[in-house]
């Protein structure tokens, strides 16, 4: 059975001309402890995606559909017992960890909190699970730096408080939103091994997040590709990096690969489209029946011509 | 750029949807119109006394009634319009004038000039406005050039805070650098990059510090300082009004009235302003 | 952290020993003789000539103005603010003696204000555009519109003349407070309101509100420990600053209700142009306006860890 499933998920928002989507009829799949990597453009829908998988949209967006987490609709669940789940079965970590984290608490009390609220024991043994874990994720030195501020603490190292922060209870499902957009480069790859080592052990399902293909290429089993709001191609990520189906895949992986630069025409605005297929106004192949009808998902790649 | 005919497009076509800021703009329209025209719509002299026509509630003829010594109300409101709005102006212009003055020097010439103009707008500012202005003009004498002299030897500090902090941010600005690189002069920089940017700031504190200095005009006209009867304000009608209280409070609530929908036309007038050239100026905030 | 507060202490020093000199220097603004003023404030006739020297000669006032600002600094170092020239006793003794009923008056106003204000401002911002959430922002608006001296005379007219229920004027019991409380009190109530509410829409956007919320906490808690906190450091240093407002906007206030504060004493000392008396007021209001200012910026540093390691680099 699936750990996540998300079923024809829409989501919209009132903008000023008019409701902008930001999802149209998502389907999306994460079995227990594989990695999916959602990629695509600034702006597609991917974070509100993952934000409403955590139940952390904002009072006005109107939502159809279902989310299933071990079988229950997430969107069913009472307030009381959403917040139990998150941050303990699924949890999630953000980009530009700095600002993440409240600057005027401890970066450990930060992590003890979550323990408190969650299990419900004293100071003492919450502090000292917080400390263990700030160790397990590799900052040097845990119990002078539990009491730290945020701001003594660089990107990487503001990074490995929120891993902490979302994984000391092993949840089911990490979703990680752009986790090392904001680093150098070296630190990324030092996020992205301790990522990799602990969800691999804690069983952790991964649902990352990011507009960087190859960071997608280097943690991912799977791949969903997404274009304004909507769910273009998906399977196996060599399968899907190597022989992409849909148009929109096929100029992303060339634009990141050797091939040289290769421009995708004008981006357009979510609001804009209200027929058809998300990609027709850019795609080189688009054919009439491309501004008409949405295509449907077909052998992982939605698109009338493939 | 600012300064620019779109950029100012831009701005008036934000300022209209903010409806409070309309409605703002419009009273203040009035109020001026009121100040200017005062001689020609008061229908009484406000100075002229009649007792036998005193403490009258409104009626047809005085429409907002009479005090204590017989002189219409309404005219006295209307003239005192004048009166507030004038002494305001002046104090708010020579406040900005030597404001800016003083908050350029600080921040352009930097380091020794910036640390004594600095340490001496923090010596006035050891002692709270409303008292400063009152010991002043009770040491200096009753009388508006001594109000206006008391407000703005008081009032002009928050100019210059406010202009050298933005002249400090400006002076980091990238765009500087390249205008320099560029081989902009001095003095060219000075006036086409630096002051369009500190204008902004400075007319939105400008917008509500007027309320401010009216509603100070007001309190020293109602503690008998500033303003000199017969002279008619809205403060010293507060006071003329106070010991009939309870037989005519109409002889208070009409000035007070007043007082506070000039104030608040200014607050909405200021806010909308804050909230349009916040968007628009190249520091923000 | 005590480097810091080493530094505040010592500029307020500075300011302090300018705002002696300035308070010193505006004696000098009065125009005339102050002998002829006193003199002649207390009798029909114009005081001769040998009674101005006589009086200039027992106050001092013939010296020049370094000997007497000399003068006023020796005492200062004594403790002395001089003596009044109307009632003859020490200026320090006449403050002092009036300085609770000031006190007490501002303090009930603050109370006053940061529990109203504070509260309101939370929710209006928690259930932004709400209907509270214009009640609010409309009765905020009103409060920094008026003046508090119009504000003071129609609450007398209404609660005390029409309704009766409270006394109008004059010191003694709590009701008597709670008029003035109130009058003094709307305008800081009128500011806080919108800071606060201010302030919590900012922070509630945050990036660690999110995560707060993401870590499974209930919607309190998270307004509560990592909201509420966050929007102080503003508001905390703005009641400070209207704190010190407070003891000037006293000054009307005392006069509406002949309340028998300082403020009160400082206009009856201008009518009567009792100099030493205002020379005393204005620099022990400033010693308050001052000292107020350097416990913000401690308090503020407090807050904020973020200030507290600038000192030390």
């Amino acid at each position: 059975m699936n750990l996540l499933e998300i079923l024809n998920l829409d989501i919209s928002f009132p903008g000023r001309a008019g409701r902008v989507q930001a999802s149209y009829g998502a389907n999306l799949e994460i079995k227990q402890g594989e990695v999916l990597c959602l990629v695509g453009e600034s702006g597609c829908g991917k974070t509100i995606l993952a934000l409403s998988i955590m139940g952390l949209l904002p009072q006005n967006a109107r939502i159809n559909g279902k989310i299933l987490f071990n079988g229950q609709n997430l969107f069913s669940l009472q307030k009381k017992e959403m917040r139990k789940i998150r941050g303990r079965e699924i949890a999630m970590i953000f980009e530009q960890p700095a600002s993440c984290l409240n600057p005027v608490l401890g970066v450990g009390e930060q992590i003890a909190e979550a323990i408190r609220i969650h299990e419900n024991c004293s100071r003492k043994v919450s502090r000292k699970r917080a400390v263990d874990m700030m160790g397990l994720v590799g900052i040097p030195s845990p119990h002078r730096r539990y009491c730290q501020y945020p701001h003594e603490f660089s990107g990487g190292m503001a990074q490995r408080v929120m891993i902490a922060m979302a994984l000391v209870f092993r949840p089911l499902l990490l979703i990680a939103d752009e986790p090392t957009t904001a680093l150098d480069v070296t630190i990324q790859a030092q996020i992205l091994d301790l990522l990799e080592s602990l969800i691999t052990q804690f069983n952790t399902a991964l649902l990352l997040i990011t507009h960087d293909l190859c960071v997608a290429a280097r943690m991912g089993n799977r791949v969903a590709v997404m274009y304004a709001g909507g769910i273009v191609e998906k399977g196996q990520l060599n399968d899907v990096f190597k022989a992409p189906g849909h148009p929109y895949t096929q100029a992303l992986v060339k634009a990141a690969s050797n091939e040289g630069l290769v421009s995708i025409p004008e981006s357009t605005e979510l609001s804009l489209l209200n027929s058809g297929c998300w990609f027709h106004l850019r795609c080189p192949l688009a054919q009439e029946i491309c501004t008409q009808k949405m295509p449907k998902m077909q052998g992982g790649v939605c698109c009338h011509l493939c | 750029m600012k300064g620019t005919g779109d950029t100012m497009i831009d701005i008036v076509l934000t300022f209209r949807r903010d409806r409070l800021a309309v409605f703002g703009t419009a009273i203040l329209c009035l109020l001026t119109l009121i100040a200017l025209l005062a001689p020609y719509i008061a229908p009484y002299d406000p100075v002229e006394l009649n007792l036998s026509q005193r403490l009258l509630s409104p009626n047809i003829e005085h429409l907002m009634g009479t005090d204590s010594v017989g002189r219409d109300i309404l005219s006295r409101i209307i003239y005192g319009t004048r009166t507030s709005l004038m002494i305001s102006v002046v104090v708010v212009i020579i406040e900005v004038v030597f404001g800016v003055l003083v908050g350029t020097a600080a921040g352009y010439l930097g380091r020794a000039a910036d640390e004594i103009l600095m340490r001496l707008v923090d010596i006035l500012l050891a002692f709270p406005g409303i008292i400063l202005t009152i010991v002043i003009v009770g040491l200096l004498g009753s009388s508006v050039m001594n109000l206006i002299i008391a407000l703005t030897a008081v009032g002009w500090v928050g100019y210059a805070r406010v202009v050298r902090g933005s002249i400090l941010s400006i002076k980091k600005e990238l765009f500087i650098e390249s205008a320099r690189a560029i081989g902009c002069s001095k003095l060219r920089i000075a006036t086409h990059h630096i002051l369009p940017n500190i204008i902004s700031p400075v007319i939105v504190l400008a917008t509500m510090n007027m309320g401010t200095i009216i509603i100070s005009i007001a309190g020293l006209s109602f503690l008998g300082l500033g303003v000199q009867a017969p002279t008619p304000e809205w403060g010293i009608m507060l006071n003329e009004g106070k010991p009939f209280m309870e037989s005519a409070p109409h002889l208070m609530i009409f000035p007070g009235l007043m007082i506070m929908v000039t104030v608040l036309a200014f607050n909405f007038l200021g806010d909308g302003l804050r909230d349009v050239l916040d968007i628009k100026t190249i520091i923000g905030s | 952290m005590a480097k810091f507060i080493a530094l505040r202490l010592a500029l307020t020093m500075v300011i302090m020993l300018g705002a002696a000199v300035l308070s010193f220097s505006l004696l000098t603004l009065a125009p005339g003789n102050p002998a002829e003023a006193i003199l002649s404030a207390e009798r029909a006739d114009d005081p001769r000539l040998e009674e101005m020297e006589i009086f200039m000669e027992q106050h001092g006032l013939n010296n020049s103005m370094l000997v007497r600002m000399s003068q006023w600094f020796r005492m200062l170092g004594r403790g002395d603010l001089g003596t009044s020239l109307k009632t003859g006793e020490p200026v320090a003794a006449e403050l002092w003696a009036r300085f609770p009923a000031t006190i007490e008056l501002a303090l009930v106003s603050m109370f006053l204000a940061v529990f109203i204000a504070l509260p309101l401002g939370i929710v209006s911002a928690v259930k932004q555009n709400s209907i509270l959430d214009h009640v609010v922002r409309f009765i905020a608006l009103g409060g920094v519109s008026m003046p508090n001296f119009w504000l003071g005379l129609l609450l007398i007219l209404f609660f005390g003349v029409f309704l009766g229920w409270f006394p109008t004027y004059g010191y003694g019991s709590t009701p008597h407070l709670i008029l003035p409380a109130l009058t003094l009190g709307t305008g800081m109530t009128a500011i806080l309101m919108r800071l606060q509410r201010a302030s919590m829409l900012e922070v509630l956007n945050e990036n660690y509100i999110r995560t707060a919320r993401a870590k499974g906490l209930n919607e309190w808690r998270v307004i509560g420990k990592h909201a509420f906190r966050n929007t102080l450091i503003p508001v905390v240093t703005i009641i400070g600053i209207q704190f010190a407002h407070l003891l000037s906007g006293v000054v009307i206030v005392e006069q509406v209700f002949a309340w028998p504060g300082i403020g009160h004493f400082l206009i009856d000392s201008i009518n009567a142009r009792d100099y030493p008396v205002i020379q005393g007021f204005v620099l022990i209001i400033a010693f308050f306006f001052v000292l107020t200012n350097l416990v913000v910026d401690v308090l503020y540093a407090f807050l904020d860890p973020r200030i507290r390691y600038e000192g030390n680099r």
